[in-house]
């Protein structure tokens, strides 16, 4: 600048990047944020705590009997099954929040500061975060009272918890991407549900994949959902951890490296 | 017109807070902004004035990162804001058209979250969030939701953000809009100050009189294009004159003596919309003499007589050709007329 005595931002300490340490810290504050708003307005919980307990009683007792001939032996099945649907549901709801509050002012105040470009979204995804796992001890919990008994024991439950809430994180990318692009909250909600129905229940989420036709069997097979299901069951019922759990995780790195860039891109872009 | 763009100056030595060149935006087949130039010296307030759907804040949002503009180049205290928008908004503050702030916290958990993402430590946050809160007289309110508040309270809070990293540059757009007349002469006071610490400021307005009252200079936003820019002395004084103001007694006589009005003063004249008002204005006052025997002679009696000087208000229908509700094609023929 040519005048420093003069100049305003004399002695500012400008910098023309954020760090990557910089780009943490402001997304965890927005993940503050994120919490602070849910502690404001409890009634947003009301998917997360209802659904996983109507879900599991239902499912399980109309399928039950059918599919493994008594409720007892169900269980190990539909549990890691419900827990994978309930959870990947509701990151849904990411995305719809996020246009939401996207459409408020305080996000163009967001924009204008000095902060990391991600934050904004990855602060929201985070704080989701905790719906995730309200949703998954909840469901455990259900099973739990209805009589299953995961036979891995209680750390590879909670590890199989975390992996289920890390997948679902990723995959709310997905719909965070539609909740930046889509015009409307419902229309986000309308796109992602289309996308995720058939997603969940052609799997092996509630029946056991060689059940079905061929064709649906081979869809089933690659459905990244069954992989997802499948490492849960495998490490909830005999404690083992196989290839399953490898697809899902690469899968979910995946999601994230495709989806945080271009809903990151596409964020900017909308104004 | 010429003569006013005259003015710009571009002392060497000046420190200009933004120096924009060319600014377009378009949405779809839209010119939002078309053409938009502005400087703004540091350390003073600048008014950008226009109607609804002029292009203010289009270009308020490009100058200030939040929007990228499809042609031209702005700096930022000689940042470029498309190349180095990081650095950009380091320096700028921006209070939006609609309250920038989360609704569902309180005005302490908003503070402390932009002050966080500010860089401030933990203690720091909350030692800035009261320090705001007290100094826009908040405190009480502090820990409400925002739902409860009004909308001046939540003007001020909004204000209160755009201030935690002490920008030296503040961008307001329509910073008054929707206040009573208590709570703008507050907003207004606080503007005011921020100057005097040394900030620079850039609001909108469509109103004159803010205007008026704030900017030590002001641009004239048309339809997207720059009318007018001056200070506001030298935009009364583009259009010259003081003006007659005439209230006849007798609606009936109102024509003739609109015709008598022309013809002694050989000027336009206009109507007030209430009727019984004639407005001309006064190049020569020592024509109004025989204007008042005219007047006397046709048997046309007054009511009231007054002479006032411009007003913002006026320049504005001069440079733009229509009034501020009124939608018609012929500006910039009548804004050049105005220059020429």
């Amino acid at each position: 600048m040519n005048n420093q005595s003069m100049n305003p931002i004399a002695g500012r300490q400008l910098r023309s990047k954020t760090s990557l340490r910089q780009s943490i810290r402001h997304s965890l504050t927005m993940a503050y944020r994120g919490l602070l708003k849910i502690r404001r307005t409890p009634e947003q919980l009301f998917d997360v705590t209802l659904q996983p307990i109507i879900f599991t009683l239902m499912f399980t007792y109309i399928f039950g009997g059918a599919i493994s001939g008594d409720v007892q032996s169900y269980l190990p099945i539909i549990i890691p099954g419900i827990l994978v649907q309930t959870v990947i549901t509701t990151s849904v709801v990411t995305g719809v929040q996020l246009r939401e509050d996207m459409d408020k002012g305080v996000f163009d105040r967001f924009k204008s500061l000095p902060i990391a470009r991600i934050a904004p979204l990855a602060g929201a995804l985070l704080a989701d975060t905790i719906r995730y796992t309200i949703a998954t001890v909840l469901t455990f919990s259900m099973g739990y009272v209805m009589g299953y008994r995961p036979e891995g024991g209680l750390g590879y439950v909670a590890l199989a918890a975390l992996i289920v809430i890390v997948c679902s994180w990723a995959i709310s990318w997905i719909f965070a991407f539609f909740g930046v692009i889509a015009r409307t909250a419902s229309s986000v909600q309308g796109i992602s549900m289309i996308v995720l129905f058939p997603l969940t229940f052609l799997s092996n989420a509630f029946v056991p994949a060689d059940t079905l036709p061929n064709w649906l069997q081979w869809f089933s097979k690659i459905n990244p959902i069954s992989h997802l299901v499948t490492a849960v069951r495998d490490l909830t019922n005999s404690g083992t951890a196989g290839w399953d759990l490898g697809i899902s995780l690469i899968g979910a790195a995946v999601i994230v490296a495709i989806f945080a860039p271009i809903t990151v891109r596409a964020y900017m872009r909308r104004t | 017109m010429k003569q006013m763009n005259g003015t710009e100056r571009r002392a060497a030595s000046g420190e200009w807070a933004v120096e924009a060149r060319g600014l377009v935006k378009k949405f779809g087949n839209n010119r939002a902004v078309d053409g938009v130039d502005l400087n703004v010296r540091a350390g003073t307030i600048y008014g950008v004035l226009g109607p609804n759907g002029a292009g203010k804040t289009t270009t308020i949002r490009m100058l200030a990162t939040l929007l990228r503009a499809d042609e031209g180049t702005t700096r930022i205290f000689g940042y470029d804001v498309a190349k180095d928008p990081n650095i950009v908004r380091q320096l700028i503050g921006v209070t939006g058209q609609y309250a920038s702030v989360d609704e569902s916290l309180s005005a302490t958990e908003n503070l402390v979250i932009f002050s966080r993402l500010l860089g401030l430590s933990r203690a720091e946050s909350k030692r800035k969030a009261a320090e705001l809160l007290e100094e826009f007289s908040l405190t009480e309110a502090a820990k409400r939701p925002l739902k409860n508040f009004s909308g001046g309270m939540r003007r001020r809070l909004d204000l209160a953000a755009s201030l935690i990293a002490q920008p030296p540059l503040i961008f307001l757009d329509e910073p008054t809009t929707g206040l009573d007349p208590r709570t703008r002469n507050q907003m207004w006071d606080t503007i005011r100050r921020l100057v005097k610490t040394g900030s620079t400021v850039v609001l909108t307005t469509q109103y004159l009189q803010e205007a008026d009252e704030l900017a030590d200079r002001v641009a004239v936003i048309d339809r997207g294009r720059v009318v007018a820019e001056g200070t506001v002395d030298e935009l009364k004084a583009s259009i010259g004159t003081s003006s007659l103001h005439l209230s006849i007694q007798n609606t009936q006589d109102l024509q003739n003596a609109r015709r008598t009005v022309e013809r002694i003063l050989q000027v336009q004249s206009a109507v007030s919309p209430e009727g019984g008002k004639i407005t001309a204005p006064m190049a020569d006052a020592d024509k109004v003499t025989d204007l008042l025997i005219a007047l006397r002679e046709a048997g046309i009696p007054l009511a009231e007589m007054s002479v006032q000087k411009p007003t913002l208000d006026e320049v504005f229908l001069t440079i733009t050709g229509h009034g501020v509700q009124e939608d018609e094609a012929e500006t910039s023929q009548k804004a050049e007329e105005v220059g020429a």
